[in-house]
């Protein structure tokens, strides 16, 4: 049954008689990509728009509707090297990118009101110690307020709103004392400009606001490329299923285009991306995605069947009870709820700064306005010398001192293929003092490898590789990758849940169980006692060859583990697999804390005792049975071949092969926290140099301007150091390409 | 001083009429690949058509 694709979910009306499609494409990320990949879509007829994205690294195409099969699109690009799948934004990226958009016009419009407002100030200061006439001072005033006060009005939005927000919800945030600091300066400005006084703060208050929103663009912009990433990711692992749409016709289609109640066709080799139930046919599933055993369950029609699962041998027909956001156990969602609910109690560093720092800046002010008062000066004096104390002690530093380093440390994390999920991910991972790593998917490779292919012969490895290819069964496909196979043999016939056989050079070859090619005598006398491995028999004639055929460990897992004890935490490892694969695992990794056999409920169990004894806990997991615990973790992570659940639970998503991301995550974290503390101690010492200046009444609208600027600068710059983490993270460097040169000299082509 | 009637108002319009481009090249879309933006500006307008070797390089 030969199934065509079908991409017609993805593909939307642009306009009369215009189709539109979103791809997401890899490898793009230099200037000759994007003009290679533009041209070569152009060329095709018909396609009257193709534009590379290079940030979120996407194609946008149009056509001539009814004229192109997107399927052509996709095939084209990969004759010219890169590989792509049509993508549907979500609405959570959607409102991502506004949100983006909302914030740049807000800074658009600050920083003009900021330029032409300095422009009216400048002017202002000198005429103080020149020959101003105090109309004409009064006029600039005037117009500098008809500048500042809408622009403030539409530009201070995120900052009103969240402080709004915070009240309301009985607690304080870092917006509350901008935004009371901004609008006192403004309200006291308009009333000196009305009554002709010297001192207006029309600058210093939209300064202030320019720079915190230059803060939150760059934070917001590396959240939504981050999110990009992770979005491309996920829709480049294509997921399809092969839906019936007749009675023997089939169609590929897109998993967001299934629906429950459809009946999907799982050969074997695939996994199923859809939770149902079998209805015809029967098999074997691996299913440690979902609960981290390695082996294998036996399922035939009435048995239910959970995404994530890896259909191995037989043909199967599911019904589809649910498509791949609503799948899931009745107990994991249950157990995830719970976690995710005690979750939020975390308390950022900012909002912990903001609740000790709003207090002592408005009980100064107000000491201020009565200590003046007392000493006899005027009511009004008092009161402008106290919003002069609110003016420079606007957290205008504090604000820009945590959003800074943040944005620092998630762009070295994102090089060191580190994706942040949770804001606040880097302040909780630095704390990290106890990892617990899940077994299956997370310290070793979720695919398979062979592990004695260095005893067999170059020559017959190649030819069974050869071989392999003409099967589905993932054991076979492993065989095919570690023989670097190209082409399969021609006139090979696979036996449905025995193996494949042919022939070269009239010689019988057959692939599969040792019962297939004959090779019995040689399994009872074989040395191979790995519990963990599937053994394959391989055999040329007369001559017989058994492979091993396991899930391998990570290539750095080791250093990786070494790496972590060295820096004082603490690993264990909880996993749902056998007693005798876990044992196996945890002593060729040197770690003496583990368990077998666990159950999602004990993982949170384990996790909350931990935490109950003071430990700040890293989950490390990538199955659906981790989902709960990575919730309930302090912080958590996962690999990219995550099932989706725990992808989108986990604080943290990490890419690619080797797991040295895990170290060099918690280093930089480290180290960004420290400088968002030695941030804050700036931002404080400033304070505490410019505040008793503002107490005694010297402070000018041009003090405050330079003090405000000043302070910002420092602490941006002071962020810029989070880019290059320590000495530590140059090692995790050295293992990671240590890493990746073995993987190469693995011949993983 | 009677300079100023026209320096100020003529410098406030210029102040606007800056936002109003900045607002504009915002709503077109101008800020949505930065990184892209950056290599378009250095690209060939008319690129010279692909050599056979370059084709060959493409497809491998």
């Amino acid at each position: 049954m030969q199934a065509t694709r079908d991409f017609s979910h993805y593909v939307r009306h642009a306009g009369p008689g215009l189709a539109h499609i979103d791809l997401a494409v890899e490898g793009v990320n230099c200037a000759g990509c994007m003009a290679k990949i533009e041209r070569g879509l152009s060329a095709l007829s018909d396609v009257t728009l193709a534009r590379v994205n290079l940030t979120d690294r996407r194609v946008a195409v149009e056509w001539k509707e009814g004229t192109l099969d997107p399927a052509r699109l996709i095939d084209r690009l990969a004759e010219l090297g890169y590989r792509a799948y049509p993508f549907e934004k979500a609405s959570a990226e959607n409102a991502e990118a506004e949100q983006t958009r909302f914030l740049l016009r807000c800074l658009g419009v600050a920083a003009f009101a900021t330029m032409n407002v300095m422009m009216l100030s400048i002017p202002v200061w000198s005429g103080n110690v020149s020959d101003m006439l105090p109309e004409q001072r009064d006029f600039f005033h005037w117009l500098s307020a008809l500048i500042a006060l809408p622009a403030a009005a539409y530009a201070g939005q995120p900052f009103l709103r969240s402080a709004l927000r915070a009240l309301k919800a009985g607690g304080v945030n870092m917006d509350v004392p901008i935004s009371i600091g901004v609008i006192l300066a403004l309200g006291m400005s308009m009333i000196e400009t009305i009554n002709h006084a010297e001192h207006a703060y029309f600058d210093a208050a939209i300064m202030l606001l320019t720079f915190l929103l230059v803060g939150r663009y760059l934070d917001q912009s590396m959240r939504r490329k981050t999110r990009a990433v992770a979005a491309n990711l996920a829709a480049l692992k294509a997921e399809t299923a092969t839906r019936f749409v007749g009675a023997g016709e089939v169609r590929d289609v897109p998993v967001a285009a299934i629906s429950s109640g459809d009946i999907v066709l799982l050969r074997p080799g695939e996994r199923s991306a859809v939770d149902g139930t079998v209805i015809e046919g029967q098999s074997q599933v691996d299913q440690s995605l979902i609960t981290g055993e390695t082996l294998y369950a036996a399922v035939a029609a009435g048995s239910p069947i959970y995404a994530g699962s890896l259909n191995i041998d037989g043909t199967l027909r599911v019904r589809v009870s649910a498509a791949s956001e609503g799948t899931l156990l009745a107990e994991i969602t249950r157990l995830l709820d719970n976690a995710l609910q005690t979750r939020s109690r975390y308390m950022r560093l900012a909002d912990r700064a903001s609740r000790l720092y709003a207090p002592v800046v408005h009980a100064t002010a107000l000491v201020t306005v009565l200590g003046w008062a007392l000493l006899g000066a005027s009511w009004h004096d008092a009161i402008v010398t106290g919003v002069a104390v609110l003016i420079i002690t606007c957290p205008c530093a504090l604000g820009l001192a945590i959003p800074t380093v943040q944005t620092v440390a998630s762009g070295a994390l994102f090089k060191a293929g580190v994706l942040l999920n949770a804001g606040d991910a880097i302040e909780r991972l630095a704390e990290v003092d106890h990892v617990i790593f899940d077994k299956t998917g997370t310290l070793t490779l979720p695919e398979l490898e062979v592990t004695n292919a260095a005893e067999t012969p170059p020559d017959v490895f190649a030819l069974a590789g050869q071989l392999a290819l003409s099967s589905h069964h993932p054991v076979a496909a492993a065989v095919a990758q570690a023989a670097g196979a190209k082409a399969p043999l021609v006139g090979a016939v696979e036996e449905p849940g025995q193996g494949v056989c042919g022939k070269i050079d009239g010689v019988e070859i057959r692939l599969g169980k040792p019962s297939f090619c004959g090779a019995e005598q040689l399994v009872e006398n074989s040395a191979v006692t790995d519990p963990e491995a599937s053994i394959v028999a391989f055999s040329h004639g007369e001559e017989k060859y058994l492979f091993s055929v396991r899930q391998g460990l990570r290539p750095d897992a080791k250093a990786v583990i070494t790496a972590l004890q060295e820096r004082g935490i603490t690993v264990e490892i909880l996993s749902g697999d056998r007693e005798a694969a876990v044992r196996a695992a945890a002593d060729a990794l040197g770690v003496n804390a583990w368990r077998a056999g666990v159950t999602p409920a004990d993982k949170i169990a384990r996790v909350e005792a931990l935490e109950r004894r003071g430990f700040k806990v890293m989950m490390v997991g990538d199955g659906i049975n981790d989902a709960p615990s990575l919730a309930s973790a302090h912080v958590s992570m996962s690999p990219i071949s995550a099932a989706h659940l725990s992808q989108s639970t986990a604080d943290l998503v990490f890419l690619g092969k080797p797991l040295a991301p895990v170290v060099s995550a918690i280093d930089h974290a480290r180290k960004a926290l420290h400088l968002m503390r030695e941030n804050l101690y700036l931002a404080i010492g400033y304070n505490v140099l410019a505040v008793p200046v503002a107490i005694l009444g010297f402070v000018t609208p041009l003090i405050a301007a330079a003090a405000m600027s000043g302070s910002s600068i420092l602490v941006m710059l002071n962020a810029l150091r989070a880019r290059s983490a320590d000495d530590r993270v140059r090692s995790a460097r050295a293992i990671r390409s240590f890493a990746q040169a073995r993987a190469l000299s693995y011949g993983d082509s | 001083m009677e300079v100023m009637v026209i320096l100020v108002p003529l410098a406030l319009c210029l102040g606007l009429a800056g936002l109003l481009a900045f607002l504009w090249s915002l709503k077109s879309g101008q800020y949505e690949d930065l990184d892209g933006a950056a290599w378009r500006a250095i690209a060939d307008d008319d690129p010279p058509e692909p050599t056979p070797s370059e084709k060959a390089a493409g497809r491998a």
